[in-house]
């Protein structure tokens, strides 16, 4: 039984904003729907009444004082832009014409 | 000026103590590695970044100080290579992956800062599996590294580049990272030595994150000593790693002089033996088993029956991380951009999706859609959600074990270093390659894998793991340290297994590379 078809491979991919090819899609889609189906195999453990581990610490939330203190200047932070104008990051339209 | 290409084969350890004695100076240990590199690295490609300049630099200004009488931390003047995972302030990062092609970071990750203020010449940035994401470095967008001990065959991964560098004497120190064993596996089969430090023990701030509850920095090493040292160096509280333990380093220099075994109790963890372990591989482990009960070691089986899923686990939980992670690769602030073929005026989501397909390799690709579908509506439950009950039940197998035993052990991979294409086509078959070392990180305890000798059956080097309670690394290092003492009594020479290993510089000149590996 196919756990993950091509089309769902496609659907995921576009959520995670991954255009993919036709012929990616070929080779990755039969590959994903094996480790799917081998992944699956956690069901097997009656787990019900385990809670779920998000994490190996006991973490609680880490503050520090609201202090101005030193940070990346503006020209450090665009220094890696792929397109910057006036301070800023210069980005494709967000929004559909029309 | 001379140079001592000797230089390269001293410890780190002895480095040290070479540079404090007069012996030799920074700069000529620096500039005899960096001579080494220039020779080597052509063929092994384990550097993807040397930093000539920079490491000079800084050795210069090491033996200036200690000419001038200045009180140095002790591995000041001894070179090392980081992993480019950690980001380097003036040097290109790319965690291996072509998004980042070029990409110079604005800022020093802690790790990069502790070395810096400890003196140690930074030679250059290692080659990994794009995003840490790989067993074998073959995943890197800028080729494969070599294994030293066979040029034809994978040196492990994802820190292939760092080992291949230790095991081939271009580094006597490197950084890693491992989130499901990519210090330790790289380790044994390189025949050096690789730690994991207990989850938070090293800061993560300015490290390219894989899978936020999982990734840990630690040092790779020829000695269990070495390996200390630098832990020593990069561990301890880190505020700007809101995940850092705020407790002192473990005292894992002191515990690797250990030589008493006396009443320890090793633990061989059943499931992670037998079945599945390549002859060689489980013969060196029975052996050095024996050598520990002859030092005085308690041996006890225990069993952890949970980590037949830890891999399933694994492999839910590391993709799922690892697609919000990867979110931040969008176009918009720095790596690649390119625009969708044939689109005029393309939007920013356009854009987003063109450059990710062009920036990301296969790997990255099947897992992001993997851990995505796992995270999604009406999959959340029976697959991350259950992935993460699975965690719980696999850190309380590893509780139950640590109250019968201080350490437990297992081999550390279940092969030695396989041919460079072998396992690419299949990655069911690549993730195999960790299945003793992924349990540490789901349960976040420390884990230290330590040459155990070379098989009989193809003479390529295996590893030990040991792993410690959290918070209890200095319990691997003492048992790592007493193993590798009798080990080396053993063997004889330098007692360190590379001994064993072909002249690299011979297989380089000789061009010894298959044309299939090429």
């Amino acid at each position: 039984m196919s756990a993950l078809s091509r089309d769902d491979v496609a659907h995921v991919a576009m959520l995670a904003r991954i255009q993919l090819t036709d012929e990616e899609l070929d080779r990755l889609a039969g590959q994903l729907d094996q480790i799917v189906g081998w992944v699956g195999q956690i069901n097997e453990v009656a787990a019900d009444d385990v809670p779920p581990m998000s994490h190996p610490l006991p973490l609680t939330n880490v503050t520090r004082p609201d202090e101005v203190r030193p940070s990346l200047t503006a020209e450090q932070a665009l220094a890696g832009a792929p397109a910057s104008e006036l301070d800023r990051f210069s980005v494709p339209r967000i929004l559909d014409e029309g | 000026m001379p140079t001592h290409p000797d230089l390269t084969h001293l410890t780190a350890a002895q480095m040290a103590d070479g540079l404090a004695a007069g012996e030799f100076t920074s700069v000529e240990l620096t500039q005899a590695h960096l001579d080494r590199i220039a020779a080597l690295n052509p063929v092994l490609n384990a550097f993807l970044q040397v930093d000539t300049e920079g490491a000079l630099a800084t050795a210069a200004d090491v033996d200036a100080r200690r000419a001038a009488g200045e009180d140095l931390p002790r591995l000041a003047g001894v070179p090392i290579a980081v992993k480019d995972i950690a980001c380097t302030q003036g040097i290109p990062t790319t965690a291996g992956s072509r998004t980042l092609e070029g990409w110079v970071p604005p800022y020093d990750a802690t790790v990069v800062t502790r070395l810096k203020e400890a003196g140690l010449p930074i030679l250059g940035k290692t080659n990994m599996d794009e995003f840490a994401m790989g067993s074998s470095t073959e995943h890197s967008a800028y080729g494969p590294t070599r294994n030293p001990w066979d040029l034809d065959r994978i040196p492990g991964g994802s820190g292939g580049g760092s080992s291949a560098a230790v095991a081939a004497f271009l580094a006597p120190l490197a950084i890693g990272s491992d989130t499901g064993g990519s210090i330790r596996q790289p380790g044994a089969v390189t025949g050096t030595v690789g730690a994991k430090p207990t989850y938070g023990g090293v800061s993560r701030y300015g490290v390219i994150a894989l899978a936020s509850s999982l990734d840990q920095i630690g040092p790779c090493a020829r000695t269990i000593t070495d390996a200390a040292l630098l832990h020593e160096v990069i561990g301890g509280h880190d505020p700007m790693d809101s995940t850092s333990i705020d407790a002192p380093v473990p005292p894992v220099l002191e515990a690797a002089a250990n030589r008493d075994l006396t009443g320890t109790r090793v633990g061989i963890v059943k499931e992670l033996t037998g079945e599945g372990y390549q002859a060689g591989v489980q013969a060196r482990f029975d052996e050095s088993v024996e050598l520990l009960r002859q030092a005085g070691a308690e041996i006890v089986e225990v069993s952890c029956p949970h980590f037949q899923y830890a891999m399933a686990a694994y492999y839910l939980i590391l993709p799922s991380e690892a697609s919000s992670n990867l979110a931040r690769f969008d176009a918009m602030r720095y790596g690649l951009r390119v625009s969708p073929e044939g689109v005029e005026a393309p939007s920013a989501e356009q854009v987003m999706g063109a450059s990710r397909d062009a920036g990301f390799g296969d790997e990255v690709k099947r897992r992001i859609i993997l851990g995505t579908y796992a995270l999604s509506s009406g999959y959340y439950d029976a697959y991350y959600g259950q992935a993460q009950k699975v965690r719980t039940l696999i850190a309380r197998d590893f509780e139950a074990a640590f109250e019968q035993a201080d350490v437990l052990i297992s081999p550390t991979a279940p092969t030695t270093a396989f041919r460079i294409g072998d396992k690419m086509e299949d990655p069911m078959a690549m993730y195999l390659n960790d299945i003793a070392t992924i349990p540490a990180n789901l349960a976040g305890i420390p884990g230290l894998s330590l040459p155990s000798g070379v098989t009989d059956e193809d003479g390529l080097p295996v590893g030990i793991q040991i792993l410690a309670p959290a918070t209890q690394d200095q319990r691997m290092y003492a048992v790592g340290g007493a193993l590798e003492a009798l080990l080396a009594e053993q063997w004889g020479g330098t007692g360190s297994v590379l001994d064993r290993a072909p002249d690299v510089t011979t297989g380089v000149s000789a061009g010894a590379v298959s044309e299939e590996a090429k």
